[in-house]
C-alpha cells in the first residue's frame, strides 16, 4: 500500500461516514428535501470527489513533512553552528529537548510582527514574490518520493507526475525568478542589486548542475525518481560519478543560496539583499523556505547520488532517506559556516570556467560507462 | 547610480557614510562622509583639568582606548617636562602592546564577518578575551581603562601578571598559526583579498596614510622604530611590511604585527625593573606646548597640547589616523566591485570614534 492508496482509504472511509449522514437526512426529511440530500450524497461518494480530497490530504502531508523538516533543519543548523563556533546553540526554550522549541518561539515572534509594505514598492510584485518563491519550492518538494511507497506526486498507480526528476529541477529553478521580482518591486537599491545578482548567479550554476544530473539520467535510463533510485540498488551513483557528485554539491550550495554563494542576500554588502524590505511573517516565509530548499537540495542529492532509500532493512525506507538528506544538509552547513563569501564575478568564473568543463567530463565518463554496458 | 552605504549599514563599523557611484556592480566613484559621531572632544578638553581628560581620551577609540590615554599622558608629560619612572614605562609598553593585539583581533573578527566567514569572528573574539582579561586584571576594566596617569600609571602590576602574560603570548602565537590555517589556507579568502584594493606606495605617501595600510604598501614606517618613544628603543622587534599593496598585504601586516607584539610583551614583562610606578605631577602645567606621537594600531596618532599656566589646557589638538586613511578610500575603491567595498574598507580597520572626535 503506497501513500496515495493510504490517503484514498482514509478519505473513502470519511466520505462513507458523511454519505450515510446525507442519506439519513434524506430519510428524515423525505419530501422535496429528500432528492436533494440523496443527490448530495451521491456526489460526495463519487470517485472524482474522493480523488480531489485525497490529493488535498496529500498536500497536507507535504505541508507537515515540510514544516517538521524545516524545524529540524533550523535546529540542526543552530546546534551544529554552535558546536563549530564554540558555544552551545539554543538550549533554553523547550523542556530539556535541546532548545528545539526555539524555532517555534521565533515563528510566533514573526507572526505577531507587523507586515510592512514600503510606500513606493510595486504592490503586486511585492506580494507575488514570496508567493512564487514558497509555492515553487513546495512543488519541487512534492515530486520527491521518500520511499518506494511514500511518493507524493509520484506513485505507481499512474496518477503521479511523469519524469518527476525533471519536474523537480524545473520547479526548483523558479526561485531566482521570484527573487528578481521581489528584489525589483521592493524599490530599494540593495534589493535590486540582490535580485540582479540572483539572476546572474543562476546563469552560472544551473548549466553545470543539469549536466551532472543528465549523467545520472543517462546511467539510470529514466527521468523518474522511482527508476533512478531502483537503478542504484547495486551501487550508489556517487561512487562511479564521484566527480559529478562533487560538482552537484557545489552547484547545490549555489542553488539554495547559502554561505559561499549567498550573493543575493550577502548581509555584509547588501544589508540583507533582496529580503531587506520584507518584515514579519513574509520574511519568516523566506527564511523557512530557504531552509526548506536546503532540505530539497539534500533530498535531491540523496535520490540522485546516494541511493535514495536503499539501506539495511532494519530502518524503514523514508527514515533512511531522511538520514541521508540530513547528512547532506549538515555537509552543506559545514561549508556554509567555515568559508567566506565569493564575489559575483568569481562565481561566474567558477561556474563557466571550472564547473562547466568538469561537468562535461563527468557526462563523458557516464556516457562511456553506459557504452561499456556497466549500467 | 549613487548608493549610500551607511550610516546604518553592516559594512560601516561605526557611524559613517560611504557614498559610492556604481555602474552595474563596478564602482566608478566614491566619497566617504564622516562626522556623524562628532562629540566635540577637543572642545570638551578645554573645560577639564589635565587629570579629568584621561577618561575622555579613552573614549576616542573603543578598539584601542589604552593607546589614546597613553598618548595623552605622554603629551602632557612633554608639556610639563616630567620624568616617568622606568617601571611605569615598561608597564605602559606591555599594556599598549596587549591593547594592540586585542585591537587587531577585533579587526580580524570584523573583517572575517564582513567577508562572510562567521567562524573567524567567533574564534578571534574568543581569543581576544585572553588579552582583555589580562588588561582587566591590570587596570580593572575591559574597554575604557583609564589606566595611564600623568607621570606614570595608576597601579602596579597585579600578582602573577608576568606568568599570565607569558602564557597568553604563547597561547596567542599558537592561535595565530591556527588563523593562518583558517584564512590563508582558504582559497575563497585568498580570492577575495589578493589583488583587491590596490593602494600604490606613492598614493599612500602623498595622502598621508599611516599605520598598517602604509606598511602594506611597502613603506617601512613605524613610529616605534623611526621616532621611538617610551622604552621601545630597548625592545627587539621588526616592523611588519608587505610589498603587495592589496587587502591581503594589509591582513598580513596585521598578523605579523601581532607576532611582533607578542615578542614585545615578553621582553617588556621580563625586563621590567623594580621601583616606583608613578611620579608626582604638578596640578598646573606651565605655559608652552607639548607634542606626542605614537603608533596606534590604526596608524600614527598625534596630540598637541597648549598650556597657559592654569590646570586646564588652552587647546588640545588630536590627529586621528583613520580620518586621514578614510579620505584615501576613493583611491582604493574605484574600479572594483560592490562586494569588494567590505574587503577594502574592512581592511582599513575603521574606528569612527577617533575620526570624528
Amino acid at each position: 500500500m503506497n501513500l496515495y492508496e493510504f490517503c484514498y482509504g482514509i478519505i473513502h472511509w470519511l466520505v462513507d461516514l458523511i454519505n450515510h449522514l446525507w442519506y439519513w437526512l434524506g430519510n428524515v426529511f423525505p419530501w422535496w428535501f429528500g432528492d436533494f440530500f440523496n443527490a448530495v450524497g451521491d456526489l460526495a461518494a463519487s470517485h472524482g470527489n474522493i480523488v480531489v480530497f485525497t490529493i488535498l490530504l496529500e498536500v497536507l502531508v507535504i505541508l507537515i513533512i515540510a514544516v517538521i523538516n524545516v524545524l529540524n533543519f533550523i535546529w540542526i543548523d543552530r546546534k551544529f553552528m554552535g558546536r563549530m563556533f564554540d558555544f552551545y546553540g539554543p538550549y533554553y526554550v523547550g523542556f530539556r529537548i535541546g532548545g528545539w522549541l526555539q524555532n517555534i518561539a521565533d515563528g510566533i515572534k514573526l507572526f505577531v510582527k507587523e507586515i510592512i509594505t514600503p510606500a513606493k514598492a510595486d504592490k503586486i510584485g511585492f506580494y507575488l514574490g514570496p508567493v512564487i518563491f514558497v509555492s515553487s519550492s513546495f512543488l519541487a518538494l512534492s515530486t520527491i518520493p521518500l520511499g518506494r511507497n511514500f511518493g507524493i506526486a509520484t506513485n505507481p498507480s499512474g496518477l503521479g507526475v511523469p519524469a518527476s526528476a525533471l519536474m523537480a529541477f524545473a520547479f526548483f529553478a523558479i526561485a531566482p525568478f521570484a527573487i528578481l521580482i521581489s528584489g525589483w518591486s521592493s524599490n530599494n537599491k540593495y534589493t535590486l542589486i540582490g535580485g540582479m545578482r540572483s539572476a546572474a548567479q543562476m546563469m552560472s550554476y544551473e548549466i553545470p548542475m543539469l549536466l551532472t544530473v543528465a549523467s545520472v539520467f543517462l546511467l539510470a535510463g529514466s527521468f523518474d525518481f522511482m527508476d533512478i533510485v531502483s537503478a542504484q540498488h547495486g551501487i550508489w551513483f556517487a561512487i562511479p560519478l564521484a566527480l559529478g557528485f562533487v560538482i552537484f554539491l557545489v552547484c547545490l550550495v549555489a542553488e539554495v543560496e547559502i554561505q559561499p554563494f549567498d550573493l543575493p542576500e550577502a548581509e555584509a554588502e547588501l544589508v540583507e539583499g533582496w529580503t531587506t524590505e520584507y518584515s514579519g511573517m513574509r520574511f519568516g516565509f523566506f527564511m523557512m523556505t530557504s531552509y526548506l530548499r536546503g532540505y530539497i537540495g539534500g533530498a535531491l542529492a540523496t535520490a540522485l547520488f546516494l541511493g535514495g532509500w536503499h539501506g539495511p532493512a532494519l530502518i524503514p525506507e523514508p527514515i533512511w532517506f531522511l538520514i541521508k538528506a540530513y547528512i547532506v544538509f549538515v555537509v552543506i552547513e559545514w561549508m556554509r559556516w567555515s568559508t567566506p563569501r565569493v564575489r559575483v564575478d568569481q562565481l561566474l568564473n567558477i561556474g563557466w570556467n571550472r564547473l562547466m568543463p568538469l561537468a562535461m567530463l563527468n557526462l563523458l565518463i557516464a556516457a562511456s560507462m553506459k557504452t561499456m554496458g556497466w549500467f | 547610480m549613487w548608493n549610500n552605504m551607511g550610516p546604518q549599514h553592516p559594512m560601516t563599523h561605526g557611524l559613517w557614510n560611504l557614498r559610492i557611484k556604481v555602474d552595474g556592480e563596478t564602482i566608478v566613484d566614491a566619497e566617504p562622509e564622516v562626522g556623524y559621531l562628532h562629540r566635540g572632544i577637543e572642545k570638551l578638553c578645554e573645560n577639564r583639568t589635565y587629570t579629568q581628560i584621561i577618561p575622555i581620551a579613552d573614549r576616542l577609540c573603543y578598539g584601542s582606548s589604552l593607546t589614546w590615554s597613553h598618548l595623552y599622558c605622554m603629551t602632557v608629560e612633554d608639556l610639563m617636562g616630567l620624568e616617568v619612572p622606568p617601571r611605569a614605562e615598561y608597564i605602559r609598553v606591555a599594556s599598549i602592546e596587549m591593547q594592540r593585539i586585542a585591537s587587531h583581533l577585533m579587526w580580524l573578527a570584523a573583517y572575517a564577518a564582513d567577508l562572510g566567514a562567521m567562524i573567524g569572528f567567533i574564534y578571534t573574539m574568543r581569543d581576544r578575551e585572553v588579552f582583555i582579561d589580562l588588561l582587566q586584571a591590570l587596570t580593572g576594566s575591559r574597554i575604557t581603562y583609564n589606566f595611564p596617569r600623568i607621570g606614570g600609571v595608576a597601579h602596579d602590576i597585579p600578582p602573577n601578571f608576568e606568568r599570565d602574560s607569558l602564557r597568553a603570548c604563547d597561547y596567542m602565537e599558537k592561535k595565530l598559526k591556527e588563523y593562518e590555517d583558517l584564512f590563508d589556507g582558504s582559497k575563497v579568502f585568498m580570492m577575495r583579498n589578493q589583488g583587491v584594493g590596490v593602494f600604490r606606495k606613492e598614493d599612500a605617501m602623498n595622502l598621508g596614510v599611516t599605520g598598517p595600510p602604509l606598511r602594506a604598501s611597502g613603506v617601512k614606517y613605524d613610529l616605534r622604530k623611526d621616532m621611538p618613544y617610551s622604552v621601545y628603543p630597548e625592545m627587539d622587534f621588526e616592523p611588519a611590511t608587505h610589498p603587495d599593496c592589496d587587502c591581503y598585504a594589509r591582513y598580513r601586516v596585521r598578523m605579523d604585527e601581532m607576532y611582533e607584539s607578542c615578542k614585545i610583551i615578553r621582553q617588556a614583562v621580563r625586563k621590567m625593573p623594580k621601583g616606583k610606578w608613578r611620579a608626582v605631577a604638578p596640578r598646573n602645567a606651565p605655559a608652552g606646548t607639548g607634542l606626542g606621537r605614537v603608533e596606534d594600531p590604526r596608524g600614527e596618532g598625534m596630540m598637541y597640547v597648549v598650556g597657559d599656566g592654569t590646570d586646564r589646557p588652552y587647546r588640545l589638538k588630536i590627529r586621528s589616523p583613520i580620518f586621514v586613511t578614510v579620505s584615501a578610500a576613493k583611491k582604493m575603491l574605484v574600479g572594483y566591485k560592490v562586494a569588494d567595498v567590505v574587503a577594502i574598507m574592512g581592511g582599513l580597520d575603521m574606528c569612527i570614534g577617533e575620526a570624528d572626535r
